[in-house]
């Protein structure tokens, strides 16, 4: 073993404990990392990256324990050794970024005082020289006001800051490594390269190690030196980001490379639309958050509502649903305005309009099977009983490429992309002619969010429904829309067909908002930061 | 916020009042039957009863009564007519004395077992703590009180079974009178503070900041101590509030055993008498205590709140 080698792993094998036979998580995976290089770990959820990361400090979550291997930082073995051990070297030698700063600070004490926390508990600096060093590196990552902003509390700080706050905290007690979970996969898209780019400048000053976790393999390719791709607890493939990203060996490489590549033909307009947004302001309380809003949807045509959080989007589909009566305008179906509270419209009208929400965990009974569930609007809104519903759940189980034998199964026994189509299947029972799509693919990997956009294409294409689609996501966006509206802080900042969108001239908002979508290109941050200085 | 909880609380203490009221009105007996006896005259009783007030309607009863108290008068015992508020002023004293006696003991006792049982969760020291404390909260309290006599006054005599009092009596010598009572209420209100405790930090001990520090080699007593104890401050304070309450309220079982003269026992003397007035002070002072205490919970609670107390 080299003297440059930091954290070296060896067979490494994880498990939950107490299963019989042994659940295994992490099934025998062999890395080195030298001094002040950093490894991206990159997969799906349950790939088993983040178990790999939190090894390298000695830690399983829950019940997970290293079953088998080896675990070598700075020349001891650590997989199997005790707290006492590694109480030693966590926040001293290995430090930890997670993906929610929001939920990993004590929202009881200053920010600056959990910061230098670390470095104190270990003796490494005086509380002054503690403070001195988190000021300079509050610099370093580019936070306002670093001489003070140590002195808030968690919730007085933004999402974006708090990571870079996080940041500073594991770089605190100068450490040799760095394990970031995930550490940007919460943030808007704006954000998250602003964050992005304040670690890496932070990685380079300090000349830390890092095993940056990831599902993101753009996000991966600006940051790291070596990038490892895992599925299901094994290594598919390992290699410098370069041979990586551009000479991938591995199937499963190549189709984690060419998610974002997907692209929608765009439609030709028609002439009346289905659904006419007219002039809506609404909003809570006396705070509006929609803003004069316009904007309509072609009979079987997309209409992608793009913003970060906060711009609204959410509300518009609450208003179109008539969950929040507007203010001032009103929403038009078919050239008929519909009433602006849910409860005053007719079952018709209800039916015409379906909804698809982002976690389709909770969007489901649990104690239902997925026949009742996909059942239930059957019966309500066609009176359908008996053979003819089951027939017809039948169909539609077909329609969403799930086997007939699902209509028996729980929610509990679904993966994730899996109860997605049964919220789809739900929604299409009613025969809409609109379905409101909210972040329906953002809590899903890569490849699985990449068959749900698929299934809604040919679903549209077989039946002629249109789809109101939120998204934060751009890449999405352009894979399935046909016109597309940018909202910003509750106002529409750019609509219009897809084409016109998404080329130039463009607004400053919008501008931001696609050079902030990350680039499968090594040296893509950097670029996006240099013009940024200019 | 405070202000709100404030004018809450005293909306509440009116509604019981008017409850006390019409409660001690639909009770059977008749105090001028009492303090005449079996053999007196109709006449006398309705003579009796016309000095006392007792055939005016009840709204302009209630009235005068809400009315002096507000001045600060709880009116006379129609059994001895004496100034309520003067004879329950220093048994008043007294129950206050006893429950901060047992509250000293039984608070910090209680928080730190909770906190211990979180250290060694589901270990021997943990199961040992939720054992005895359930014990003690199984048992009644007036077994506990005589179990406490037949050990530390009978068989070891260290403290006097009767705790008796008396003004004048030194500090020490008073503590040491009341050590039986504030040992028996102690052991009935350890058990709920302390699962409590531990309840409230094992739920904070899920969160994410949690693993956070414990990903910095913080060891377990700081890390409970340091991120768990400072989150969970609300609900114990609210379970400790709801005890010390019992502590004040709920002692006439303790007080009778240790013959302590104490609110407790002025308050069941004069029931037995139909002592009307008496019974009516007594529960409008047992429920504004109640009330109080549990202000102080909302109010802590607020102030815990790190939200709260620094807005954005």
């Amino acid at each position: 073993m080299s003297d440059e080698t930091l954290l070296k792993i060896r067979d490494l094998e994880i498990a939950v404990e107490g299963t019989s036979p042994l659940l295994k998580i992490v099934k025998g995976v062999s890395f080195d990392l030298e001094k002040g290089k950093v490894m991206g770990l990159i997969g799906e959820s349950g790939a088993g990256k983040s178990t790999i990361g939190m090894s390298a400090m000695g830690y399983g979550r829950g019940k997970l324990h290293t079953s088998a291997g080896q675990v070598i930082l700075n020349g001891r073995d650590i997989a199997q050794a005790k707290r006492g051990v590694l109480n030693q070297l966590r926040g001293k030698e290995v430090c930890y970024v997670a993906q929610s700063a929001a939920a990993s600070f004590n929202p009881a004490h200053k920010l600056i005082d959990q910061v230098i926390e670390a470095t104190l508990e270990h003796g490494l600096m005086s509380a002054h020289e503690a403070r001195t060093r988190a000021v300079e590196l509050f610099t370093a990552l580019g936070l306002p006001s670093p001489e003070t902003i140590g002195d808030r509390y968690p919730h007085q700080v933004s999402g974006g800051q708090l990571q870079r706050v996080m940041t500073a905290m594991a770089l605190c007690p100068k450490p040799d490594l760095i394990v970031f979970d995930e550490p940007t996969t919460a943030l808007d898209v704006t954000t998250q390269i602003e964050v992005l780019a304040a670690i890496k400048h932070a990685i380079k000053i300090t000349n830390v190690a890092a095993l940056y976790i990831t599902h993101d393999l753009a996000v991966v390719a600006q940051i790291s030196d070596e990038i490892m791709v895992l599925r299901h607890g094994e290594m598919v493939e390992k290699g410098t980001t370069d041979q990586i990203i551009n000479d991938p060996q591995q199937d499963y490489t190549k189709a984690l490379l060419s998610v974002r590549s997907a692209q929608h033909e765009e439609k030709p307009a028609t002439e009346k639309p289905v659904l006419d947004i007219s002039n809506v302001t609404a909003g809570y309380g006396k705070i509006d958050i929609l803003k004069s809003i316009n904007m309509s949807l072609d009979p079987g045509h997309t209409l992608a509502i793009v913003g970060e959080s906060g711009s609204g989007k959410s509300t518009l589909a609450r208003v179109v649903t008539g969950l929040l009566p507007p203010r001032i305008g009103n929403v038009v179906f078919e050239n008929t305005p519909l009433p602006p509270k849910q409860t005053q419209r007719s079952r018709e009208q209800l039916r015409e309009i379906q909804m698809i929400y982002q976690m389709a965990d909770v969007a489901m009974n649990p104690r239902q099977t997925v026949g009742q569930i996909i059942g239930r609007p059957l019966t309500f809104y066609f009176g359908l009983r008996g053979a003819k519903r089951q027939a017809r759940i039948e169909e539609l189980l077909h329609a969403i490429e799930l086997p007939v034998d699902f209509a028996d199964r729980y929610p509990a026994e679904l993966s994730g992309g899996q109860k997605q189509r049964v919220c789809i299947a739900r929604a299409l029972a009613a025969k809409p002619k609109v379905i409101i799509c909210d972040e329906v693919t953002s809590a899903l990997d890569p490849l699985v969010a990449e068959g749900i956009l698929k299934l809604l294409a040919d679903l549209q294409e077989r039946e002629g429904v249109a789809y109101l689609f939120i998204t934060h996501d751009l890449a999405t966006v352009k894979a399935i829309a046909d016109s597309i509206a940018v909202m910003h802080q509750g106002n529409l900042v750019r609509y219009g067909p897809k084409r016109q969108v998404l080329n130039p001239p463009f607004d400053a908002y919008t501008d931001k908002l696609l050079t902030s979508i990350p680039e499968m290109r090594i040296g893509w941050l950097d670029d996006v930061m240099a013009e940024h200085s200019t | 916020m405070i202000a709100q909880r404030l004018a809450l609380s005293l909306l509440i203490l009116w509604a019981v009042s008017v409850v006390i009221f019409i409660g001690t009105e639909i009770l059977p007996g008749d105090v001028a039957q009492n303090i005449l006896g079996q053999s007196a005259t109709p006449e006398a009783l309705e003579n009796l009863r016309t000095e006392m007030g007792l055939n005016d309607p009840a709204l302009s009863r209630y009235l005068s009564w809400a009315g002096g108290i507000i001045q600060g008068d709880l009116g006379t015992a129609l059994t001895n007519g004496r100034d309520i508020a003067e004879s329950m002023t220093s048994r008043l004293i007294n129950t206050l004395f006893l429950a901060a006696f047992a509250a000293v003991m039984s608070v910090p006792l209680a928080i730190f077992l909770g906190l211990l049982a979180v250290r060694y969760r589901d270990r021997w020291p943990d199961k040992l703590i939720s054992a005895t404390t359930l014990a003690s909260i199984s048992l009644p309290e007036f077994f506990i009180g005589y179990v406490l006599i037949l050990i530390f006054a009978v068989n070891i005599p260290l403290f006097p079974s009767v705790a008796s009092v008396y003004d004048g009596m030194g500090f020490f010598a008073r503590l040491n009178a009341m050590a039986l009572p504030a040992m028996a209420l102690t052991l009935v209100v350890l058990a709920h503070m302390m699962r409590m405790t531990r309840a409230a930090i094992l739920n904070v001990m899920e969160s994410a900041y949690i693993e956070t520090a414990e990903l910095k080699g913080l060891s377990s007593f700081k890390i409970i101590y340091r991120h768990a104890l400072p989150n969970a401050i609300a609900p114990i304070v609210n379970v400790v509030m709801l005890n010390l309450a019992y502590l004040i309220v709920g002692v006439v079982v303790i007080e009778v055993i240790f013959v302590y003269p104490g609110l407790g026992q002025y308050l069941v003397d004069h029931v037995s008498k139909r002592d009307i007035p008496v019974v009516q002070a007594c529960g409008l002072i047992f429920a504004a205590i109640f009330i109080g205490l549990n202000l102080v919970a909302d109010i802590t609670a607020l102030l815990t709140n790190p939200r709260l107390r620094h807005p954005k």
